[in-house]
């Protein structure tokens, strides 16, 4: 489902995310959707997945690390996407800024990003570009440290800490992403900090946070790469093997499950510079992959996924009350929260639009979806996530997300079944079991008005 | 599991990086022609990987042609998907998921598109709605009425966003009054509020004619078969109104003499919003490929000059980045970044460092061909999906290019040299005669652009730009 409040942390933005038209792509009616792919692994641990796409002659490599924000020390939050950056700062035979130069001149761009649960690395370029692709992913995998110093440390700080102005304190509503993760999750919690971290916290990571962070996190055991596009598996097999066997297996690691909890009423106020007030309500639900996550997604779909959905009536079009509403289950790797964000109208209080939006949350735990309904969010679902894959970069990323979630990469038609099993009955049980129960609420209003402030912390 | 080669791994050159081969030659897809018994031509191009087919119906006009009422032509376009036919929003988005189609209306500054995304399967009855929402839009007033406060709000809400401020007041500065970029396509407050069913029906009459229309389609079908289907849907779409046209654009966007900056305040703010830039320049100059070189170097690429000094030597932004907007009627050329409050003055100080350095020095050759294999070698990655091939012809159309000359391009990136560089960034890239827009903490930002010495300095009022 597309989460409009996702931010992805990057390692730079892409002024290319803003294309105007997504097409959608359906497979044949009755044949399962396939995205075949090879896995082989290397004796050092490294896996290998590999998906040919002919049409165009463009290639993209992206390897996983299995590290995200969740791995981090008390701290030193914002660390691992700290480190991301650190990544391009130059390894041992191609010092910085060969990394960049080497790739744009042979006609390749490249990116990273991380989130809770890992962090990505990727290029795309024609073909022809992927031995130079493969080196320089193999060179800053096994030989990173030896050209790191407190100066690139320091500077890629600057740079994060630029990003976090930028996403965060400058943005309208931004600095709400600093309270929402510590009360959702308890103290401890792999996700009760945001993955960009602390001000505080990037100030104090240094030079040996790095060097621990590189030899526990990124080892080939810990990796995943898919090879995706105009490549011929045996070329790409031998060039793995040549670049990529010699880097060393790292420690084995351990992911203590983290204890199970439940949340605690909690409403907060907080004044920003902004024009119109906005209500955030956020529930402690699933991780992704659980039984009840795909039936989560639906509801989201059903409350504020399209023009007919039920909060997008009652509020933005029937009640005219707000301006926009989103919903949308998180199912992360080790835990989810779900959340209804919605912005008021001029002159309208967010007491109003919280009002009407546990009335429409109770009518669906009442009464559950109607057929129509539950048919469309199949619909869309399976459209916006055939959407993502046309592109063979979007298809590699995928292909490691199933990866790590499901230990197969062509998990695509598993992960449909998964919404196509949902019943109205598995709706209507899940809004009841996780949306009617406790939760957090931010209301974000106009300085000195906090009397637009949505009310009743307490659940309905 | 793959089998460990030890002898391999000593076998590699590993300081080197490898020696690629000759990247693969530019293929481009073959277009079918054909046209429509009313005249609208149609452009198609075969894709049977995968069955879908993209549908884009471009009218020429766009935002241009609202001079009159700014907002009008967005508006408009957006009102299609308000109710058409038989149908209201709500049934025709409802059909539109039922069918797995995307269906889009869109303004451009040149034309409208209305572009249909829809499997195979499900042509015929997505052409059916696509024919309604060109063809029978009802524009009914309780929906005009409703979409017209939701843009309100939205108008209200860009005083919150330093980047929106900065582009508008651009725009207003280098583009005067009566220029077509002078105001937000989306119009102001006082021109949203006096839109009605009247002012936009009558609008529509007079822009959604066609014969400035054409098809562009790419997917899953052949010419005769679209042809068919088109003709079936869009025959009896003949000339009724008399077509709005926009009267010569005499006003010229503003050539500085000397710097010109301009301060937004934004108390607080832990960054300042940077637009520097000048009027741009023609897409069909035969400067194009240079131009496209030359951007690439200075701040159109990660490696870029401005991106190495002001993000990754000084650290005072997360990026910056320099662009052209391409357009019939020419854009601005942008540089612009968001920068931490502190280094405000020490940010444009380097920006300046940089536009003198390519304005004065010749590129080395390797900065050059880096960004010439950048600019040439991308292309391919712009001809993947069905809708970025449509958009390429879209693209290409309004200024009258065939798509061959994608090749063509590339050719002439390959031959840029170092002189040419220096010369396009001498007329292009401005100066001592830039519009400077800083949006920012006035009261901590000013006295250190002040000391710079750079040019005037105006202080501008958020609530007069975004009105």
């Amino acid at each position: 489902m597309p989460d409009p409040s996702y931010y992805l942390w990057m390692r730079h933005f892409l002024a290319s995310f803003a294309l105007a038209v997504t097409p959608v792509f359906a497979v044949a009616q009755g044949a399962p959707l396939r995205v075949v792919a090879t896995v082989d692994t290397l004796p050092n641990g490294l896996t290998l997945v590999i998906h040919e796409d002919h049409s165009v002659p463009i290639v993209t490599a992206n390897v996983w690390f299995h590290v995200g924000s969740g791995d981090e020390k008390p701290g030193r939050t914002g660390f691992a996407h700290l480190f991301e950056h650190l990544m391009f700062m130059g390894s041992q035979n191609a010092l910085y800024p060969q990394f960049d130069r080497l790739l744009e001149a042979a006609g390749a761009n490249n990116n990273g990003s991380t989130t809770e649960d890992r962090t990505n690395y990727y290029e795309d370029g024609p073909s022809t570009a992927l031995p130079l692709m493969l080196w320089l992913e193999a060179d800053r995998m096994g030989w990173l440290l030896p050209p790191m110093d407190k100066p690139k440390v320091d500077l890629q700080r600057d740079v994060v800490q630029n990003e976090r102005r930028q996403s965060y304190e400058n943005q309208p509503y931004g600095l709400v992403n600093d309270y929402l993760p510590r009360l959702l999750y308890p103290a401890g919690h792999p996700y009760s900090w945001p993955v960009i971290g602390s001000m505080a916290d990037l100030s104090a990571a240094t030079l040996e946070d790095v060097k621990a962070f590189f030899r526990r996190y990124y080892a080939p055991n810990n990796a995943t790469f898919v090879v995706a596009g105009d490549v011929k598996p045996d070329d790409v097999r031998a060039l793995v093997r040549k670049y990529f066997s010699d880097i060393p297996r790292g420690p084995a690691i351990d992911r203590p499950a983290p204890a199970p909890f439940s949340v605690k009423d909690t409403a907060i106020v907080l004044e920003d510079r902004v024009q119109l007030p906005r209500l955030y309500l956020s529930w402690h639900t699933v991780r992704g992959w659980h039984a009840d996550d795909a039936a989560l997604e639906m509801a989201a779909y059903v409350l504020a996924g399209s023009r007919t959905s039920r909060l997008t009536q009652a509020l933005v079009y029937t009640g005219e009350m707000a301006t926009n509403v989103s919903a949308y289950q998180d199912g992360k790797r080790l835990d989810g929260d779900f959340s209804v964000v919605t912005t008021a109208r001029p002159g309208r209080d967010l007491d109003t639009l919280r009002t009407v939006i546990d009335a429409e949350l109770a009518r669906l735990a009442s009464a559950g979806p109607t057929t129509r309904e539950l048919g469309e969010a199949r619909n869309a679902i399976e459209a916006s996530f055939l959407r993502g894959i046309q592109q063979v970069a979007g298809k590699a990323d995928r292909l490691n997300a199933y990866y790590y979630q499901t230990g197969n990469p062509d998990s695509f038609q598993a992960d449909l079944d998964r919404y196509n099993a949902v019943t109205a009955a598995d709706v209507q049980r899940v809004v009841r079991q996780y949306l009617r129960t406790s939760r957090v609420m931010a209301s974000v209003v106009p300085q000195g008005k906090l009397e637009l402030a949505a009310r009743k912390a307490v659940t309905p | 599991m793959l089998a460990p080669v030890a002898a391999l791994a000593q076998q590699i050159d590993r300081p080197q990086a490898p020696v690629l081969e000759k990247p693969p030659a530019l293929k481009l897809p073959v277009i079918d022609r054909g046209s429509l018994p009313n005249g609208v031509t149609l452009q198609l191009v075969q894709q049977h990987e995968l069955p879908l087919v993209q549908v884009t119906l471009v009218i020429a006009g766009g935002v241009k042609l609202d001079a009159a009422q700014p907002g009008l032509a967005s508006f408009t376009t957006r009102m299609l998907t308000e109710g058409a036919g038989t149908r209201d929003a709500n049934a025709l988005q409802g059909e539109l998921a039922f069918l797995g189609a995307q269906l889009f209306a869109m303004a451009g500054t040149d034309a409208f598109t209305v572009s249909l995304n829809v499997p195979k399967r499900s042509l015929a009855d997505a052409l059916d709605l696509l024919a309604d929402v060109v063809l029978h839009p009802t524009f009914r007033s309780a929906d005009v009425r409703r979409q017209r406060d939701l843009r309100l709000a939205s108008i209200l809400q860009r005083r919150d966003n330093a980047n929106i401020l900065a582009a508008l007041a651009f725009n207003q500065i280098v583009f005067p009054e009566g220029h077509p970029y002078h105001r937000p396509a989306d119009g102001d407050s006082a021109t949203t509020a006096a839109l009605d069913s009247t002012s936009v029906r009558r609008f529509y009459d007079q822009t959604f004619v066609p014969e400035r229309a054409k098809f562009v389609v790419v997917g899953d079908v052949t010419a005769p078969e679209m042809r068919t289907l088109l003709s079936r849907r869009f025959s009896g779409w003949t000339r009724g109104a008399t077509a709005r046209t926009m009267a010569a654009v005499t006003a010229k966007p503003v050539d500085n003499a000397s710097v010109k900056i301009f301060l937004v305040d934004k108390p607080g703010a832990a960054q300042s919003v940077l637009y520097l830039g000048a009027p741009g320049a023609e897409r069909l100059s035969p400067d194009y490929p240079a131009l496209m070189v030359m951007n690439t170097l200075l701040g159109g690429s990660f490696s870029s000059r401005l991106n190495a000094n002001l993000r990754e030597t000084k650290g005072y932004t997360y990026g910056i980045s320099s662009r052209f907007t391409w357009a019939p009627l020419p854009g601005p050329f942008v540089i612009s970044s968001g920068v931490r409050t502190g280094v405000t003055d020490s940010a444009l100080v380097e920006i300046f460092k940089e536009l003198a350095l390519l304005r004065d020095v010749a590129v080395d050759a390797t900065e050059l061909e880096r960004a010439k294999a950048y600019v040439a070698l991308g292309v391919p990655q712009r001809l993947e999906t069905n809708a970025q091939v449509a958009a390429q012809l879209v693209d290409l159309g309004a200024y009258g290019l065939p798509l061959t000359s994608l090749g063509d391009f590339v050719a002439k990136a390959g031959q840029v040299t170092a002189a040419d560089v220096q010369r396009v960034a001498r007329q292009r890239v401005p100066a001592g005669t830039a519009t400077l827009v800083v949006v920012g903490d006035v009261a901590k930002i000013r006295a250190g652009i002040e000391a710079l010495n750079l040019g005037t300095i105006t202080v501008l009022d958020a609530r007069h730009i975004a009105r």
